[in-house]
């Protein structure tokens, strides 16, 4: 059991990066489908920081660089020149993927350095680790695993507490009525829509860094696309996209956990479950219709100064 | 705002005109006929560095130029999705046009539109892997026995095995698998009877990841071996991350996680390209199943890492000569499938046919179907 729920939560940490990245994104009022795309830009520049500096640093930085250049393109076409944002996302997409396996290539096969590895490896927490049944599986993870515990509850005080946070839910809810109110507009939607993207390249990163340290193609498999859905599922709140990370990674393994001891159920009917609790939980909170479960009101809209 | 909007405009065009130069490279020469060479097209369903599967063809394509030295040159189109059949009809069509006399097809999904390629085109030789069709002048299949280096994947596992639980990350519970499976399995109970092989299903080919969780899967269970049915090197980290050995597939590569690394069933593609254009060259080709094997060097296990003791290398090295030699088939003498039913009877030896037709595991695996 603590093996799995500890595999669980491996599983689930790229997904909570791409995650809270996809939110702050649309909390920005933009909707930016190239998470999948970002996530590959991610991997394979933070691959490659790490393989060529030998420096664990670097390359999570490396990382962030390139999914945060992935969404600055984004952000330049949708924010400056109006794209449709739909259209632009799912074109960074297949931009984010050739791009990965253009870099990659000459990679192939080949693993990160020892020390970029070694200093990925999963170390306890001393005291918490200790604790039963969740102890392992939440505190013996990678470094960069707690670095998500932690962007996870920073970023929900940002969006509850600070002035920025709240500037930021005002413009993704009325652009036009944060504008008049004194908000600077374009400085949040780009600054959040790169610093999102960013987000999605570390989770990248920690497919091709933590989770396999080794350069393959094709490695992030849909898991942006989950990330989209789990940003719905999490009502846009950092702390239950944590969970639905926990969940759905969780999920994304059962199957294979059940086969190894004897029990048969279909891992497509497993992988089904957390799409239709999304759209459970999309309907229901449709119908309760409280304001802090709802899409950001100015989603896929385009700021118009001059039309206000 | 118009600046900008011009500038990005003009920034896009040039992008575009880039990526259009950087495809002339393999573009040139189109039309023209085979003067002194010939030109061998291949469709690939993943990148030639995908670390597994087209990486393993893209070895091949090597060998095959290396060996004509200039008397042959390969084209290839690469991720061509085997689902959408325009996709295919156009790869092949414009590596004909491109002066292609050969096209060689790396998927199953190939094969309708290849065998529709095939009479549509009769100047040109069809070659497709793994299917099932072909006809009597230009369209012609090949796959290997894959059973005989799992046999012998088989043994290294039962031999180093403390345990004597096995674990088996496989892609899809279905023939082919299903084959490799049992016939590592047979390998095993060649040398400890009394070992177990488990497997765990992941339904894709391709996730580093889920194949590193079903890995992890069946490690938790008490499997101190892996062996895999799948491309990526998801399970051999696992393995290592847990102390535990690994066999890969399809490619001998040791660099992922030398520490869990004892060897790998392998293609050996190269040998049958080599092989069948020397026959289009002198006119000989004629379509047949070429189905390859360890004697024909179309598959063999990877030469065993040093973790591996040299008892268990002579137990390979004795069996494989075997193999080699006919007196060895994996498949034969009294094979039960897991749920009592028969599938070789004592004295029997099962034929291409008989194998092709496996839909289950056998007596001592555990999986679940």
């Amino acid at each position: 059991m603590e093996n799995f729920l500890a595999a669980a939560v491996a599983a689930a940490m790229p997904l909570l990066f791409a995650t809270l990245g996809e939110l702050i994104t649309e909390k920005a009022g933009n909707l930016n489908l190239g998470v999948e795309g970002m996530m590959y830009m991610g991997a394979v520049i933070g691959f490659k920081a790490g393989f060529e500096t030998g420096s664990p640093l670097l390359a999570v930085l490396g990382a962030f660089a390139a999914g945060a250049f992935g969404a600055a393109i984004y952000a330049f076409l949708t924010v400056a020149l109006r794209a449709n944002q739909v259209v632009t996302g799912l074109t960074l997409t297949i931009f984010g993927t050739g791009f990965a396996y253009f870099v990659g290539k000459g990679m192939s096969g080949l693993p990160a350095p020892q020390v970029v590895r070694d200093f990925f490896m999963p170390v306890s927490v001393p005291g918490l680790s200790g604790l039963p049944l969740v102890g392992k599986p939440l505190f013996q993870q990678s470094v960069l695993t707690y670095f998500g515990y932690v962007l996870t509850v920073a970023l929900a005080a940002y969006l509850k507490k600070a002035k920025a946070g709240l500037n930021l839910k005002a413009v993704g809810e009325n652009a036009a009525a944060a504008d008049a109110s004194g908000i600077n507009v374009m400085f949040y939607k780009y600054a959040h829509i790169i610093a999102g993207g960013g987000l999605c390249g570390v989770g990248g990163g920690f497919m091709s860094l933590v989770a396999i340290p080794v350069w393959q193609e094709g490695l992030i498999a849909g898991r942006g696309w989950i990330a989209v859905a789990l940003v719905i599922f999490a009502s846009w709140q950092p702390v239950k996209a944590l969970l639905g990370a926990f969940l759905f990674g969780g999920l994304s393994i059962l199957g294979f956990w059940l086969q190894s001891v004897g029990i048969n159920i279909s891992q497509y009917l497993v992988e089904m479950i957390p799409y239709i609790a999304t759209i459970l939980i999309v309907v229901v909170s449709t119908r309760k219709n409280r304001k802090e479960d709802m899409a950001p009101a100015d989603i896929g809209n385009a700021y118009f100064r001059e039309e206000r | 705002m118009k600046k900008i909007m011009l500038f990005t405009l003009a920034l896009l065009v040039g992008l575009s005109l880039a990526a259009c130069g950087g495809d002339e490279g393999s573009q040139t020469g189109s039309g023209e006929p085979f003067d002194g060479f010939i030109k061998v097209g291949f469709i690939l369903i993943g990148s030639k560095t995908d670390g597994g599967f087209s990486q393993a063809h893209a070895n091949g394509i090597d060998e095959l130029e290396a060996y004509f030295a200039g008397l042959v040159k390969t084209m290839a189109v690469e991720n061509v999705d085997d689902q959408n059949r325009q996709d295919i009809r156009s790869a092949a069509e414009n590596m004909i046009d491109a002066g292609c006399r050969v096209i060689i097809g790396c998927s199953y999904g190939y094969m309708e539109t290849m065998a529709e390629l095939a009479d549509e085109y009769p100047d040109v030789d069809f070659l497709h892997f793994s299917g099932s069709m072909m006809n009597d002048t230009n369209f012609d299949n090949f796959f290997g026995a894959m059973e005989e280096p799992r046999y012998l994947a088989g043994i290294v596992a039962g031999m180093m095995t403390k345990s004597n639980k096995i674990g088996y990350v496989a892609a899809y519970p279905y023939t082919e698998v299903q084959i490799g499976i049992n016939a590592f399995a047979l390998g095993v109970q060649s040398v400890n009877p009394s070992a177990e092989v488990n497997v765990v299903y992941i339904n894709t080919w391709y996730d580093p990841e889920k194949e590193k969780s079903a890995a992890q899967a069946l490690l938790a269970q008490g499997c101190d071996v892996l062996e895999q049915h799948c491309d990526t090197a998801g399970p051999i980290i696992a393995a290592q991350e847990a102390g535990a050995y690994a066999i890969g597939y399809n490619l001998d590569k040791p660099d992922s996680a030398p520490k869990a690394y004892l060897t790998a069933p392998v293609w050996d593609h190269g040998a049958y390209y080599i092989d069948v254009v020397k026959k289009i060259l002198d006119g000989s080709f004629s379509p047949e199943s070429y189905y390859g094997n360890m004697a024909s060097g179309y598959v063999d296990l990877a030469p065993l890492s040093d973790l591996v003791p040299s008892e268990v290398k002579a137990k390979v090295d004795e069996a494989k000569a075997q193999i080699i030699s006919g007196e060895l088939a994996p498949f034969s003498g009294e094979i039960l499938f897991a749920d009592g039913s028969v599938l070789c009877e004592e004295g029997q030896t099962l034929t291409r046919g008989d194998i092709w037709d496996i839909n289950s595991v056998i007596k001592g695996v555990n999986a679940t179907e």
